[in-house]
């Protein structure tokens, strides 16, 4: 367990319901649920989850601080926003599965590999890398996740694909020699810096 | 009627050679059709869409589209702020949102901003609104149906609105589980709507089909295989990653189910771009990587 992972746990003396809700994004909903299941019924992925919400959240009660934060199983989720929508008790189930996925990776206790897991850390230091996104980029460090050796492999098979999409001039070759982005990109990483400063002191003072 | 001006958030797929260029052609000629300006945000940046969660926490998620709603209210104050990508509408309006909902939110957000030399005014925020939502609202389907030139006559279309277009927010006055506008969309432009099309709302894997390809693409044979039952001849959507995930892994979808797919996905402002009489290039059409052939047909006609 990381440093700041064990700090928490010390602060919340074991609690680990109070530590979702002080800091996981919408946590304090967790104890609304009344476990009726709607939000496992209306998933896409719902097949390939290990826990779905409502078994999360019962889990989150009962203090299972591991199993929740090591999971795979948030990290199946699509944002099709089914949930939110159809649960009777309003929980923005959504945002506290990303929440706590994103809380997991924070304290480096996500399961490593889990693949949406890396593509969303590519994908964060992509757009925020010129402010906009670079496409080309996206799809080459995804194929090269794992290596060169399976980076060519998964170029080759989807080799197809990008050939037609630059021939539907979907997609520009060119975006490997820098690519569009923001005017203002040192404003923009100095704002982003501040946001995660502030977050971080946050997390440090238990607020 | 007077021409409309609205801020608009074009996005990241939108620029030429990005992945929904082809939405961007035909957004820009619709809105030449029905006289709407679109006063581009200068210098926008990404809404890091529904993925950027992993890495990026919620302030600086939230900063992010901050960043853009305050150069809109700057540049083009007094307009609605309009967005044609799900994702993009969606992480803005929510950003919204949630900031005039919460002081707190407000002033570490502005705290952010100031760094970047900006500044978000708690009052009168700009509404952030949809493209669909403009389209229904400020013009009404009877509007829409006056500037048709070129009825789209004899084409079967399957209305696939998709999730984030949908909820959490969706257009006022419809259901999240059976909208109906783009059924009525479609009808007004002169074609054949499937009311019935049972995965109107289906996820199409959104951002998983990146990382989890295998569960997405399965999700995405059961979009094209109801609309396939139901005898379309092509699926229409307003959002770019409902697009990109339908139509261009039809190929790896046949070899791994072994179908045999082969089913055009467009945008609603392609059907009506060709409705109101432009050609198939100002309509988008050289986009699609599965040829819209019918819809080729009526813009050549």
């Amino acid at each position: 367990m990381s440093d700041m992972s064990n700090a928490v746990v010390e602060k919340y003396h074991n609690d680990f319901l109070k530590e979702v809700e002080a800091h996981v994004e919408d946590g304090e909903w967790v104890k609304m649920c009344m476990q009726c299941g709607v939000c496992a019924g209306s998933c896409p992925l719902g097949d390939h989850w290990a826990h779905p919400p409502q078994e999360l959240f019962m889990m989150i009660r009962a203090g299972k601080r591991e199993e929740v934060l090591t999971s795979d199983s948030m990290w199946m989720c699509t944002s099709c926003y089914n949930c939110i929508v159809r649960c009777p008790r309003g929980l923005p189930i959504t945002h506290i599965m990303h929440g706590l996925a994103h809380y997991a990776h924070r304290l480096g206790l996500a399961p490593e590999k889990q693949p949406t897991r890396v593509f969303a850390k590519l994908f964060w230091d992509n757009i925020t890398k010129n402010g906009r996104a670079n496409e080309l980029k996206m799809g080459l460090s995804l194929y090269f996740k794992d290596g060169f050796g399976n980076g060519i492999k998964e170029a080759m098979k989807n080799r197809p694909l990008g050939q037609a999409m630059m021939k539907a001039k979907r997609l520009n070759p060119m975006e490997f020699f820098g690519g569009h982005g923001v005017k203002d990109k040192s404003g923009l990483h100095a704002m982003l810096a501040k946001a995660r400063e502030i977050e971080d002191a946050k997390l440090e003072q238990g607020k | 009627m007077a021409k409309k001006e609205y801020s608009f958030y074009p996005g990241c797929s939108s620029p030429k050679g990005a992945s929904a260029s082809n939405l961007q052609v035909s957004v820009d000629a619709m809105c030449d059709a029905l006289d709407i300006q679109l006063n581009e945000i200068p210098d926008w940046n990404c809404c890091s869409a529904s993925i950027g969660y992993g890495e990026g926490g919620e302030l600086p998620r939230i900063a992010l589209s901050a960043r853009n709603l305050a150069l809109s209210e700057q540049h083009n104050p007094g307009q609605d702020l309009v967005a044609t990508c799900a994702a993009c509408w969606l992480a803005t309006r929510e950003a919204s949102e949630r900031l005039r909902g919460s002081d707190q939110l407000m002033a570490e957000t502005n705290q952010a901003l100031a760094a970047a030399g900006l500044n978000l005014q708690p009052e009168q925020p700009q509404r952030v609104r949809h493209m669909v939502e403009v389209l229904i609202e400020d013009f009404g389907f009877e509007a829409l149906g006056e500037k048709v030139q070129k009825p789209l006559e004899g084409i079967k279309i399957a209305s696939y609105i998709g999730c984030q277009t949908n909820r959490p927010f969706g257009i006022d006055g419809e259901s999240f589980e059976n909208p109906v506008y783009l059924d009525k969309l479609v009808d007004i432009l002169g074609g054949d709507s499937i009311p019935d099309y049972e995965k109107k709302v289906q996820c199409c894997g959104g951002a998983l089909m990146f990382s989890e390809p295998e569960k997405s693409q399965e999700l995405v044979k059961g979009i094209l295989e109801a609309a396939h039952d139901n005898g379309a001849d092509m699926i229409v959507t307003p959002c770019p990653l409902c697009q990109m995930n339908a139509e261009v892994y039809q190929d790896q979808i046949n070899a791994t189910h072994g179908t045999n797919f082969n089913m055009p996905v467009v945008y609603y402002s392609q059907l009506m771009s060709v409705a109101y009489g432009k050609n198939a290039g100002e309509a988008g059409l050289d986009g699609q990587i599965i040829k819209a052939t019918k819809l080729e047909d009526i813009a050549g006609k």
